[in-house]
């Protein structure tokens, strides 16, 4: 029993990383109708910001987080300037080719900046781990944050969509376009706002992400980055407490059946789930179909 | 004005692609002229090119074995360094030329064309299995003897041009076995490995082969892949409730050290054993190493040996490049060493070409005797290029490496 609770609460750990990053994926395709597979390289760019930050210059640590953010908006606001906004009206493959070039682009560029060696990420979390059971159970201080973290930016993102004014704006663009301009809402702030709120949460992911598994190297931000979009899309795409439920119950799949299917097959029992959910049930747990009237 | 900006980049891009193309025409007839001008100047002037025996390396120098590139690369400096000063190879000075393969195979398939260029006739490398088998599959067109100090799986001597310093994976996975089984360390043994690796996947299996005759128990044997190398605890996990004494860990020092950190923290008891790959991880940057205490790993050069050759290399080494040489830069060492016999042998001189060395280098490193080398005495090679000599090795204790009967 005591083994099943290890697993469980490694797998929640992992699945609360994931779940971090599933919330910037699903909440830009519920606004933008984009998928940013560039996501998972900006959470590395915010890991490289931090450990640049608190490492190299020596800054504390809520410092470098501020930092980071600051870094990953701003990098977040361009790239949707650069390399999305000219594709808006074009097929919806080709701004999906764009993101994967970009997130090659940025993979790249991080090696060239940083080399391939791995660097050790000091941990920013200063909670000390829970050990329960007689240390029969411990529960690392990384996994408490991010849990924790994870449920304040969803309440923190439900609250700002429903309340103000930029949430509801955000709401009008991503069901009509036209008819938002048309009442007077900026679209392409809008979504730069969206993607600028999108890369902060990715640099708060790479934060925790880097110090739950403290090493960094430029492929750091790819795999989670995959695996959570198949967390979003389980959750339900566009739904952003249905990237909270995806993302914990992908982590604890995965270590569940690492531990006791195969180690071999994690992996592909994970993406396997993506197969699965989009013939079973494409709108995913919490996702709402929607009906058009033609 | 779209058209114009199109047409230039149309224009732009077919000229990248054909700079880019290896034996292309256009920006090749530059390269050509210069080419011939050096072949004249070759011809015309032997204390130039072909006056010195062009040895190339190759491995990691950048990317998680760097530890590796740099060891085998300062390794064949210190090697060259040493047989210029006392007068060369049959006479003839030594010249190296190292480049970076990043442990990747294309990379290193790269880094040997650029070796070519330059005019290379023998390589020392690569450093790592992957790249090995990559470029000495180019090798054997090329007819190029290619002697790997540290690449160990076990298709890298099939090509007969092919020869390793270093014992290969199955014997280093069969010995690992041996070892733990004469010496008694444990009894109930759990691996995990890299499956995506075949460095790791060679000894794995190797291991898991020899351990029943060695009166050894598998009580788990778990694995993961390059590219969600992170997260160990479920493995740990297993190990922890299998009840393991021992935990055999045939993978790299970078992995190995993210099992430890991960093991201390879920408080996994039990003695760890590495392999060659091993050797490197009390350079890991951040890493406590008061974790590895106790760790084993198979090794044939110890750095705090007591011999002439050791220690003189310890130092030279150290004094080069400040920091203590790791069993790479050893193996590296010794592989000079032995091409050097077999070229003083085989009467080699450098003004042959790149096949005709290769055909003395094939006929004659089955024949020299290295009685006292770095990485082992009495070191001999088979005709397929394996080496036979014995293997030692090392526990870390406070902090270093000490050698174990």
């Amino acid at each position: 029993m005591l083994s099943f609770l290890s697993y469980f609460f490694s797998g929640l750990s992992l699945g609360s990383v994931y779940a971090i990053i599933a919330l910037g994926y699903t909440m830009v395709y519920g606004i933008a109708k984009m998928l940013n597979f560039a996501h998972g390289d900006i959470i590395m760019v915010g890991g490289y910001v931090t450990f640049v930050a608190c490492i190299s210059m020596g800054l504390p640590a809520p410092a470098g987080i501020l930092l980071a953010m600051a870094a990953c908006t701003l990098l977040g606001v361009t790239i949707e300037r650069i390399a999305y906004k000219p594709l808006r009206g074009a097929n919806s493959l080709a701004v999906l080719i764009t993101a994967i070039g970009v997130s090659y682009f940025l993979q790249n560029f991080a090696l060239l900046m940083f080399g391939a060696d791995p660097k050790s990420f000091t941990s920013v979390v200063p909670i000390p781990p829970l050990k329960l059971f007689d240390n029969q159970l411990i529960i690392s201080g990384e996994t408490i944050s991010t849990i924790v973290c994870c449920i304040i930016i969803m309440t923190g993102l439900t609250t700002f969509i429903s309340k103000t004014k930029q949430g509801q704006a955000m709401l009008a663009v991503s069901e009509d376009k036209g008819a938002a301009t048309l009442m007077g809402i900026n679209v392409n702030r809008t979504i730069a706002l969206t993607f600028a709120i999108g890369s902060a949460l990715a640099a708060i992911a790479g934060v925790l992400l880097c110090s739950a598994y403290p090493t960094l190297t430029p492929t750091t931000g790819a795999m989670p980055g995959i695996k959570a979009f198949v967390a979003a899309v389980l959750g339900g795409i566009g739904s952003i407490p249905g990237a909270l439920i995806g993302g914990l119950l992908l982590g604890i799949l995965e270590n569940l059946s690492k531990a006791y299917i195969s180690s071999k097959l994690s992996d592909a029992i994970v993406f396997s789930v993506l197969i699965i959910v989009l013939l079973v049930r494409p709108t995913g747990i919490l996702g709402r179909k929607i009906m058009e009237k033609v | 004005m779209r058209k114009f900006v199109s047409a230039v980049l149309a224009a732009a891009m077919a000229v990248s692609l054909a700079a880019c193309g290896g034996s292309s025409p256009a920006p090749a007839s530059t390269a050509a002229a210069a080419a011939d001008k050096a072949e004249a100047a070759d011809s015309a002037a032997p204390a130039g090119e072909g006056a010195a025996f062009m040895i190339g390396g190759m491995g990691p120098i950048n990317g998680p074995a760097a530890v590796y590139g740099k060891a085998t690369k300062q390794g064949q400096e210190i090697a060259a360094a040493e047989i210029n000063a006392a007068g060369g190879i049959n006479g003839y000075p030594v010249e190296v030329n190292y480049q970076d393969d990043e442990h990747d195979a294309e990379k290193a398939v790269n880094a040997y064309n650029t070796l070519k260029d330059w005019g290379m006739q023998i390589l020392l490398g690569a450093t790592t299995s992957a790249p090995t088998i990559a470029v000495g599959a180019e090798a054997v067109n090329d007819r190029i003897f290619v002697l790997t100090p540290s690449g160990t799986a076990l298709e890298i001597t099939e090509p007969s041009n092919v020869f390793r310093v270093c014992f290969s994976d199955p014997a280093q996975g069969t010995k690992s076995a041996e070892y733990i089984g004469t010496h008694g360390i444990a009894k109930k043994i759990a691996v995990i490995y890299d499956s995506s690796d075949v460095y790791s996947s060679g000894i794995h299996d190797n291991f898991v082969a020899e351990a029943p005759n060695q009166g050894l128990e598998i009580v788990a044997d778990e694995q993961y892949t390059g590219d969600s190398n992170t997260d160990f605890s479920t493995q740990l996990q297993k190990f922890k409730e299998a009840g393991a004494e021992l935990i055999f860990l045939p993978i790299y020092y970078s992995d190995a050290s993210k099992i430890l950190t991960q093991a201390s923290q879920l408080g996994v008891e039990a003695s760890w054993f590495g392999c060659d790959g091993m050797d490197g991880i009390l350079n890991v940057e951040n890493f406590d190493t008061s974790l590895a205490e106790g760790l084993m790993l198979l090794t044939p050069f110890a750095v705090n040996a007591d011999d002439e050759l050791t220690k003189n290399f310890v130092k030279s080494y150290t004094d080069t490049y400040g920091v203590a040489p790791i069993q790479f830069a050893a193996d590296s060492y010794d592989g000079m060493f032995q091409l050097k016999a077999a070229l003083e042998m085989g009467n080699a001189t450098p003004d042959m070409s790149a096949e005709e060395i290769c055909a003395i280098l094939e006929e004659n490193m089955p024949k020299i005797v290295i009685e006292h080398g770095l990485t082992g005495e009495n070191m001999t090679f088979t005709p397929e290029g394996e080496p036979n000599k014995a293997p030692k090795a090392v526990v870390i204790e406070n902090g270093e490496y000490k050698s174990i009967e």
